[in-house]
């Protein structure tokens, strides 16, 4: 029988003294899943940026619920982001969308 | 969950830098935060650094770290400044510091250094010592956040041997930030969460990040404070006890 695919949402907030694109957010996030994680670690993540707000350095990804530790682990390694010191902060976890928007305002 | 981070290691002369830290602290969710003090450090210091806690909101645990070269300097440090701290950290950069250390029933926490592997020495009789004397041991986070490659691998590796051995042995397991800038504190949960990464699992994780750095805390104020006697043993009332004591004395 056909099994949902469950996921989790993961509110971000990136604090780094420039302005981070999108594309070097999840450039960071990929690099930090496949040092600590390998390939195999990284393909089971199935993680996808779903929005994300440079003004305000908010991002929401998607992941597969049972690879939140490993995502969760993953982005509190990140201390850089394009070579300049930065930090992600993961500020919430939800199971969907909407409730993770109504829980952090964003 | 009240969250605990020992080990904030800002340079204490800039101001600007511990307001910022403290402030990181208490928005990530922390709610004790320790300062890493040298041993001298004068009073007005610490009583600066309590305004800027606690005007974020913070509990201040004044914290010392020693790295003597041998037993006896640091059973020296114990006895001038044991009383002055609330938490007494050891870097154990020898075997025979690390075994004085772990058998002192002064010494709270037990760290080692991430660098070199080879002096890391929380073995099997570390551990029994240290869980006689209820020491703890500390694991730091920001080397595992800046190192890269094969020291990291290194670093998980010791780090989750250590792990097994403390469990084994029911030595109380610590994890603190260590940090020296704000980009290097992260959440509660987020620390508990690259703890799994060395088989700690996220409920022992949350829990060296909340109940055991409490606990310790907690024993050493009571400790400190002056109705103190012994374990089990306190002052409860001292104004009336001095002056019914003093109506017994047979006046001269």
């Amino acid at each position: 029988m056909f099994q949902r695919i469950r996921r989790r949402y993961l509110a971000l907030k990136v604090e780094s003294e420039q302005t981070i694109q999108e594309r070097d957010i999840m450039n960071a996030v990929w690099t930090a899943i496949f040092q600590l994680f390998g390939e195999h670690g990284a393909s089971q993540a199935n993680l996808n940026l779903i929005e994300y707000n440079p003004q305000k350095g908010y991002a929401i990804v998607r992941c597969s619920h049972k690879a939140l530790e490993t995502v969760r682990a993953a982005v509190a390694s990140i201390t850089e982001i394009d070579e300049k010191p930065a930090a992600v902060h993961v500020l919430g976890v939800s199971g969907t969308l909407r409730a993770l928007r109504k829980k952090h305002s964003l | 969950m009240r969250f605990v981070d020992l080990h904030l290691l800002p340079s204490i002369e800039d101001v600007h830098q511990v307001e910022k830290m403290v402030s990181k602290s208490s928005e990530l969710e922390y709610h004790l935060v320790g300062i890493s003090l040298p041993p001298d450090v004068p009073r007005d210091e610490i009583h600066r650094l309590q305004k800027i806690c606690s005007d974020v909101k913070v509990d201040l645990v004044t914290r010392v770290d020693f790295a003597p070269r041998n037993p006896r300097e640091l059973l020296d440090n114990l006895r001038r400044f044991r009383r002055r701290f609330e938490v007494v950290s050891v870097a154990c950069l020898s075997k025979p510091v690390a075994r004085q250390a772990a058998k002192d029933r002064r010494v709270d926490l037990l760290c080692f250094p991430a660098i070199d592997p080879r002096k890391r020495f929380f073995d099997y009789a570390e551990a029994e010592l240290a869980s006689k004397a209820l020491s703890s041991l500390e694991i730091d986070m920001s080397p595992l956040l800046t190192s890269r490659g094969f020291s990291r691998t290194r670093l998980l590796s010791c780090l989750r041997k250590e792990t097994t051995i403390a469990k084994k042995f029911d030595v109380p397991i610590i994890i603190s930030s260590g940090a020296t800038n704000e980009h290097l504190i992260r959440g509660p949960h987020d620390y508990a969460a690259l703890g799994t990464l060395f088989d700690m699992p996220t409920p022992l994780g949350l829990r060296a990040l909340s109940e055991t750095p409490v606990i310790i805390v907690k024993r050493n104020r009571e400790k400190l404070s002056p109705d103190y006697v012994a374990q089990g043993i306190r002052v409860i009332r001292r104004k009336r006890i001095v002056s019914a004591y003093k109506k017994t004395l047979p006046r001269s």
